[in-house]
């Protein structure tokens, strides 16, 4: 427990590389979640759109 | 050559890229984090700050690399006109900043620990924060025209005047005196230990696969939309 | 085909004439690009009592003398030297042999006064062992020929 706690502390360095890591994290999965979304946005859209374009051309 | 410019065919290659691209870039993250974070001993001056360097090196060669990226199929654009290496641009230029503001905030929490102070106006660090600031433009100008083709030709425009940033980026540190280190990696080869290569190594590898699976992604998204407008304009010629 | 052909040339040479003219601009004004002057490079120019400017340099073995609050060395960069005094907070990589760079004005007595000193770090990096190792096989040449001895010594950096 005690070398856990001495590990997190980054010999006095906690406050740089944690950060940095957390950025990292943060950064990473933030582009890879606004890129599924909008792929799936689109994709919904898109659906939505050939759908209406059927029912416009039925009626 | 150009039969890469067909759409259909070009998604086709990328979409069979996208599950090893998924793949490689989740394995090389999986192996190199532990390797950073746990393994990898600490720097005989830096101590623990060099850990930092995993995120900060990749993030910066990512940033360089993406928007070389940007300005070659930009160019490819404006003189053969093909709309895919257009959105290739487009895709990437949000990446790419992502990774460049990354390069400059692991820099920073670098920098006020090691050198004694967050940020300074040396040449490397200038220029990077003006290749985050072409980012910025780049994605800004193609949304703020009209003429959706407009806007195009003027993004592209700009990538490719940017890109003479991208030497000054690299060489700043060898041209002129700068606060920042010059590169590890020269013509003698590497100047980190085996022991820190192996983690900075893999984690450019994850850097460089996860931006081509995003990519991918993004790339799906930009053509739906594409469809969607010519879906849209036919519509409204229908009526 | 003509037109894409045009297109390119005129992209080629826009290219060509944009990072030529920025070549020229860079070099133009490199004086204010240069983050710092080695004491080689401030003795060649005249310098105005009050102006403030960087120097940066090694800190040379044994010059470091701490008063007080106040702190004197002296930074070289092979060729010439110069002492500065410097009243504050050193970074964390300072100490003698370190690249520094001291951000202040030069002083009536030709001793250079800081109000601020950065510790600049080279582009070597290894762990403790393998320093040591360095040291004691006489391998250690620090500041950037470390790079070097370390590639040269295989056996001792591999672990």
């Amino acid at each position: 427990m005690e070398n856990l706690a001495q590990y997190f502390q980054m010999g006095g360095y906690a406050a740089f590389v944690w950060p940095a890591y957390g950025l990292g994290l943060i950064g990473l999965v933030g582009v890879l979640w606004l890129s599924l979304k909008s792929w799936k946005d689109a994709e919904q859209e898109f659906s939505g759109l050939k759908s209406s374009r059927d029912d416009g051309a039925s009626s | 050559m150009h039969k890469f410019a067909n759409p259909t065919f070009f998604m086709k290659i990328a979409n069979g890229i996208f599950p090893w691209a998924t793949g490689i870039s989740i394995l090389c993250f999986a192996v190199g984090l532990p390797l950073a974070l746990i393994i990898s001993p600490p720097d005989y001056q830096q101590g623990d700050t060099v850990r930092i360097m995993y995120v900060h090196v990749p993030a910066a060669w990512m940033g360089l690399m993406v928007y070389g990226v940007m300005a070659a199929s930009s160019a490819v654009f404006l003189i053969w006109r093909h709309t895919i290496a257009h959105l290739v641009a487009r895709a990437s230029a949000p990446i790419g900043a992502v990774f460049t503001a990354l390069c400059l905030v692991t820099g920073m929490l670098w920098g006020e620990p090691m050198w004694g102070t967050w940020w300074v106006w040396d040449a490397r660090l200038t220029s990077m924060l003006i290749l985050f600031f072409l980012y910025l433009g780049y994605i800004a100008l193609g949304d703020s025209f009209e003429d959706q083709e407009r806007g195009d030709k003027a993004a592209a425009l700009l990538a490719l005047v940017g890109s003479v940033n991208l030497p000054i980026v690299h060489f700043s540190v060898e041209w002129w005196n700068t606060l920042h280190q010059p590169a590890i990696f020269g013509l003698k080869g590497f100047s980190v230990n085996a022991a820190m290569l192996q983690p900075l190594l893999l984690m450019v590898a994850a850097f460089q696969f996860y931006y081509i699976a995003v990519l991918v992604i993004r790339l799906r998204a930009e053509l739906l939309s594409a469809k969607i407008r010519t879906a849209r304009f036919n519509l409204a010629a229908a009526e | 085909m003509t037109r894409k052909r045009r297109r390119l040339y005129f992209v080629g040479l826009g290219l060509l004439g944009l990072f030529s003219a920025t070549a020229l601009m860079l070099t133009a004004v490199e004086d204010n690009i240069v983050f710092f002057f080695s004491p080689t490079e401030l003795k060649a120019r005249t310098v105005a009592p009050e102006q403030r400017m960087r120097v940066g340099g090694l800190v040379e073995e044994g010059s470091v003398n701490k008063s007080g609050g106040t702190v004197r060395f002296t930074v070289t960069d092979t060729v010439e030297s110069l002492t500065i005094q410097y009243n504050g907070i050193l970074p964390d990589l300072f100490r003698e042999g370190q690249g520094i760079v001291a951000e202040g004005r030069m002083g009536r007595d030709g001793v250079f006064l800081a109000n601020d000193v950065l510790a600049k770090h080279d582009e070597t990096y290894m762990p403790p062992e393998v320093a040591d190792a360095l040291k004691k096989s006489g391998n250690w040449h620090p500041e950037g020929a470390t790079a070097q001895a370390a590639e040269a010594k295989p056996a001792t950096t591999s672990n």
